[in-house]
């Protein structure tokens, strides 16, 4: 199985007459269990390109589509872990959790299994009947984790995820994460505008330009998935997240500008 | 060497009120109006004392007066507010959800919102007779309209992100409404109720003073006829503690339906 990001292209209407080129001549394939960064500056489209790929904005011109599928009868399913966090206030943990799983008319006994599960993954089995408003920030990301690894989808889909977490919660949730992706392997398109971060997840980054996004270039990540942080790697590391930074650096200037 | 202290200069922002003085209040009034009843200030056919009203109320109940007023005007609130605040909460959800309903529905509302319901009473009661039916319409609408209005700013309020992530995980439009619509509006949603309960209670007063043989409202005016105030001010004293139940169930209802609030 593999995702296909083909040609595609966005426009948004400024104006009446005026039209903005957010995307251009995206063409990229995300692979089975492979880890797939988006980088670029503020501006550069790339969360309009992840919207895209989830279903929640319809591309100008260009598609999207799984080719592959183990199962051909199957919908492909697609979950998103969102930067606004996005869980329901209403339910609790297991209940947010679980929502797919209830969407996909699984029985309740499944639906316990599973919600324990990922629960567990994710580290809360302690709050499983908490409210989300009784969590700090970084719980409410694990659920909102959990919530999309319960429903085990074709691709996961992340949109700077950590983005609105301080940052030493933010580099455990990242050792964390990686943790997690070891166990379930999901093919995942990753979205984010930090560099160390980009480098630490990915086998392979994407560098966006802005003004239109374009891909500027793809970057093998050549280094073992699992403790990338170590000092052996520490060279290595720093020359990939040098390597990204030049890339963008110039546009991130210029976004500063606006 | 002399030392300078640095206190909290906001302290007042948090300062604690004892609980005994929301009470004080309430007493010291009561006792000030006792005594000028008592000192014969004021004559007791314009203003009863406290104690006598209490205590022809009490006379009142035993003898099944109030009981005999209070049961239809019940029975009329009742079934007006809960068909107004059912059709307004289901009128408010699909204005606020469907662009359709809302480009169609909303400006007819909102030319029908600043009414006075009562002035509709005549024509309901030409329409429908004298009976139950044209109070109790008339209650209905009077609830519907800060209801609807209110659920349907709910529903505009709730978060999109939150409609997108329900999607995300499968919801169809009905799960979206039922999942995320609703519960996001309902703090919105009691907040119209709340509101409703006061034109409710407003609206039944109104109607069984002009057209009624029962209810609290003809009997507060029938005594207000015959000048006896004692039973007048008990009539007043009904519809108040009705009103404070009435506030008071809403809002036990509320803290059970939203305990993540």
């Amino acid at each position: 199985m593999r995702i296909v990001i083909d040609n595609v292209g966005k426009k948004f209407k400024k104006s009446k007459k005026e039209e903005t080129t957010a995307l251009e001549d995206i063409n990229f394939i995300i692979h089975e269990k492979e880890f797939v960064v988006l980088v670029g500056p503020s501006g550069c489209g790339k969360s309009t390109l992840l919207n895209i790929v989830g279903g929640l904005l319809s591309p100008s011109s260009g598609s999207i589509y799984f080719e592959d599928m183990e199962d051909e009868n199957k919908d492909p399913s697609v979950s998103i872990v969102f930067q606004e966090i996005a869980l329901l206030p209403w339910r609790t943990v297991y209940q947010n959790v679980i929502y797919g799983l209830e969407e996909k008319k699984m029985s309740k006994r499944e639906q316990m299994e599973k919600g324990d599960y990922y629960i567990d993954m994710v580290g809360l089995s302690e709050f499983k009947h908490a409210y989300p408003k009784q969590l700090s920030g970084g719980m409410k990301q694990r659920v909102g984790i959990g919530r999309a690894l319960a429903v085990e989808p074709d691709l996961l889909l992340m949109d700077e995820p950590f983005s609105a977490l301080d940052a030493q919660t933010r580099t455990l949730m990242q050792e964390e994460l990686l943790t997690i992706w070891n166990r379930t392997q999901l093919s995942t398109l990753y979205v984010t505008h930090n560099i160390e971060e980009a480098v630490y997840l990915a086998d392979r980054v994407i560098v966006l330009s802005r003004h239109p996004g374009r891909i500027k270039e793809i970057i093998s990540i050549d280094l073992p998935k699992m403790g990338r942080g170590e000092a052996k790697y520490r060279a290595q590391f720093d020359q990939y997240a040098e390597q990204i930074w030049q890339l963008i650096r110039q546009d991130a200037v210029e976004a500063l500008k606006e | 060497m002399t030392k300078k202290m640095i206190t909290n200069r906001v302290a007042f922002l948090d300062k604690k009120i004892p609980i005994y003085a929301s009470i004080l209040g309430v007493a010291g009034v009561l006792i000030v109006w006792e005594i000028i009843c008592s000192l014969h200030i004021v004559s007791p056919l314009f203003l009863p004392a406290p104690s006598a009203i209490v205590t022809t109320g009490w006379n009142m109940l035993l003898s099944g007066e109030i009981l005999k007023n209070l049961i239809p005007s019940l029975y009329r609130i009742g079934i007006g507010y809960v068909i107004g605040s059912v059709v307004g909460i289901v009128v408010g959800l699909l204005l606020g959800f469907s662009k359709w309903a809302d480009a169609i529905g909303t400006p007819i509302v909102y030319s029908i919102y600043p009414i006075p319901k009562i002035a509709l009473l005549p024509l309901f009661v030409l329409w429908l007779g004298i009976g139950e039916l044209s109070k109790v319409t008339i209650i209905s609408l009077g609830v519907f309209f800060p209801v609807v209005i209110n659920t349907y700013s709910g529903v505009k309020n709730v978060d999109p992100i939150l409609i997108k992530a329900a999607v995300t995980f499968g919801s169809n439009h009905l799960n979206v409404i039922r999942k995320v619509i609703l519960p996001g509006s309902l703090p919105m949603i009691f907040a119209g109720l709340k509101l409703a309960a006061g034109t409710s209670l407003l609206l039944l007063v109104a109607a069984e003073m002009i057209a009624a043989q029962s209810g609290i409202g003809s009997m507060v005016l029938h005594y207000g006829n015959l000048m006896i105030t004692t039973k007048l001010m008990v009539g007043v004293l009904v519809l108040s503690l009705l009103g404070l139940a009435f506030n008071r169930f809403l809002q036990w209802v509320e803290n059970r339906l939203l305990p993540w609030k």
